[in-house]
């Protein structure tokens, strides 16, 4: 039930001694060969040999995804260019694209972890993986697939997209797990009853779902909806990308590859490491990677983490699901709201799709809301009365997990911009 | 009574084309229509000769499309012809929700499409009124 005993049931001591010593070589290997930290080192007097406990991490000063930017494209590799085997970048919603370069030991460790999470999820040599995530530059399609033929188990590189053939693939060759991120599994779940497939014409068995956020809600709807099991994985392209982090069956906490990976939570206003249990910003350090060490990276991402072992035997520490972004968070009319509350709403209401838009302008001087909901037959009336007594029912549970009065407009199903099988959740147009 | 489909129109510019458009294609023909709307959205209700192909073809084109019940009545086409067959709903207190009418080439009878909210009810007393229902069959021919 393990892909790497050892390394996933380690005792304490013992993790932390192989992470100090990879931490220090990580650092070394950063300070040596990347200009960024040896000039970050520098300013602040602090040299490799100065790390000494795990403690003295938090001398580091930490790497943002402008850092990144900044050393557009290759600008952080810390090898020569002729070890560089492949190249993955994110979509680049929100600016410039940040982009990784991974050696072949990198893309070992990144099958590695996404092995373990297969492995998580119920996985065997003889299953078959359907890979419904992008193939391409984003790191999903890539990611898995590095993973499943580190595992030898049979991976359909179906990528997303095509939902007839998806549904096709799973009836026709059985698949076992399903991997895609959330609201595309969601989506295959309703089409899979809209064509009047009955469950036990498909033989899949567990979900593997991330890249974006999604709440409990949705996972028992997608859970249902293909009769499986989901877990949460975690992942992003600066660090490796999907496998950093992975649910098992407990579905209580994501397993952090702490031997590849080490975790901190951080206040993301004063920059202070904060405890076990403590909710605030995941900052990540790569502990075997070559090609792009990254330290300290400031993930943006809220979570806490939980250091206790899990029932399902793993020692590995565990993150809580995302609570949301730190820079996700958008403050309306001075109340701090998250897309996962609105998301949440929606879902409160029967046949109500999860998939909406945030759109926050300010005509004047107040900020005004719409959120765009894509309709569903479910939910279509053909009487106005009906249908805005429905916009009232999803203003009223927007407020209620809010405390905001937003505008809600019903729209066709899918005109709503999607990116890369990523949803744009919010637009903001205010000019803060 | 007679089926009548409903179709949700985003308010963007071209969607109520687009939606006639998908029909003619199939060459389905539209018998009567309707659009309800509110400052964001649109309802188009269509009677057409043949729902299930007008349905599959709007569901492809990726539009919601909704199956409902109306009723198709005659009416008496001159001054107060139909004042005086709402009067029989009137009288029964049925709230009336929308009507529309047909285009007709019978010289003395207006045909319209209205929804209640309990249809049952206005069936019945239209019958007991004498008032001429039709249904999808029947208006092939008008």
């Amino acid at each position: 039930m393990f892909w790497n005993e050892k390394a996933e049931c380690m005792n304490k001591e013992e993790k932390e001694k192989l992470q100090l010593e990879r931490l220090k070589k990580t650092v070394k290997l950063a300070y040596e060969n990347v200009e960024f930290y040896k000039k970050r080192f520098d300013e602040i007097g602090l040299k490799p040999e100065d790390i000494k406990t795990l403690k003295d991490i938090e001398k580091i000063p930490f790497t943002t995804k402008s850092d990144l930017r900044e050393a557009y494209p290759l600008g952080l590799l810390a090898v020569p260019r002729e070890e560089i085997v492949e190249i993955h970048a994110s979509s680049g919603t929100t600016g410039k694209p940040t982009v990784t370069g991974y050696t072949q030991n990198d893309l070992d460790v990144w099958g590695e972890c996404i092995a373990r999470g297969l492995k998580m999820a119920g996985a065997e040599k003889e299953y078959i993986i359907q890979n419904a995530y992008g193939y391409g530059l984003f790191t999903g399609g890539f990611g898995i697939h590095h993973g499943g033929n580190k595992m030898g188990a049979i991976t359909i590189p179906i990528s997303a997209g095509n939902t007839q053939r998806q549904l096709d693939t799973m009836v026709d060759f059985q698949s076992d797990i399903l991997t895609c991120t959330p609201s595309y599994a969601m989506y295959l779940g309703e089409s899979r009853q809209k064509a009047g497939i009955p469950l036990e014409d498909i033989n899949l068995k567990s979900g593997i779902h991330g890249a974006e956020m999604w709440t409990d809600e949705m996972r028992k709807r997608i859970e249902e909806s293909l009769g499986i099991i989901t877990h949460n994985i975690y992942g992003l392209t600066e660090v490796m990308g999907p496998g950093v982090a992975q649910e098992c069956d407990e579905q209580n906490g994501m397993h952090i590859q702490d031997d590849h990976f080490y975790p901190e939570i951080i206040n993301s206003e004063t920059g202070e490491t904060l405890d076990y249990g403590e909710n605030g910003e995941l900052v990540l350090t790569s502990l075997t990677k070559t090609g792009m060490p990254i330290l300290r990276f400031r993930t943006k991402d809220l979570t806490s983490l939980i250091a206790d072992k899990c029932e399902c035997g793993r020692t590995t520490v565990r993150m809580t699901r995302i609570t949301g972004r730190s820079d996700d968070m958008l403050k309306i009319k001075g109340v701090m709201v998250f897309p996962s509350q609105i998301e949440k709403a929606l879902l409160r209401i029967e046949g109500a799709s999860p998939n909406y838009l945030i759109h926050v302008t300010r005509p004047d001087i107040l900020d005004e809301v719409e959120v765009k909901v894509e309709a569903s037959k479910e939910l279509f009336s053909d009487e106005i009365k009906e249908m805005e007594k429905l916009e009232k029912q999803i203003q009223a549970s927007i407020r209620s997990e809010t405390g905001l009065r937003v505008d809600v407009t019903l729209c066709e199903p899918e005109s709503l911009p999607r990116s890369e099988g990523k949803a744009v959740r919010v637009i903001d147009e205010r000019n803060l | 009574m007679a089926i009548q489909i409903s179709v949700f129109i985003e308010n963007k510019e071209g969607r109520i084309k687009k939606a006639i458009d998908t029909l003619a294609k199939v060459g389905v023909n539209i018998r009567a229509l309707s659009v309800g709307d509110s400052s964001k959205y649109g309802i188009l209700r269509l009677i057409v000769s043949d729902n299930e192909k007008a349905i599959t073809a709007l569901e492809e084109d990726g539009f919601i499309v909704k199956k409902s019940e109306v009723i198709v009545i005659a009416v008496p086409d001159k001054p107060n012809g139909l004042n005086s067959t709402l009067a029989v709903l009137d009288d029964a207190n049925i709230n009336l929700e929308y009507i529309y009418a047909f285009v007709s080439s019978q010289p003395d009878e207006a045909i319209v499409a209205i929804k209640v909210e309990d249809t049952e009810k206005a069936v019945e007393v239209f019958e007991k009124s004498d008032v001429k229902i039709l249904k999808n069959e029947e208006l092939e021919k008008i």
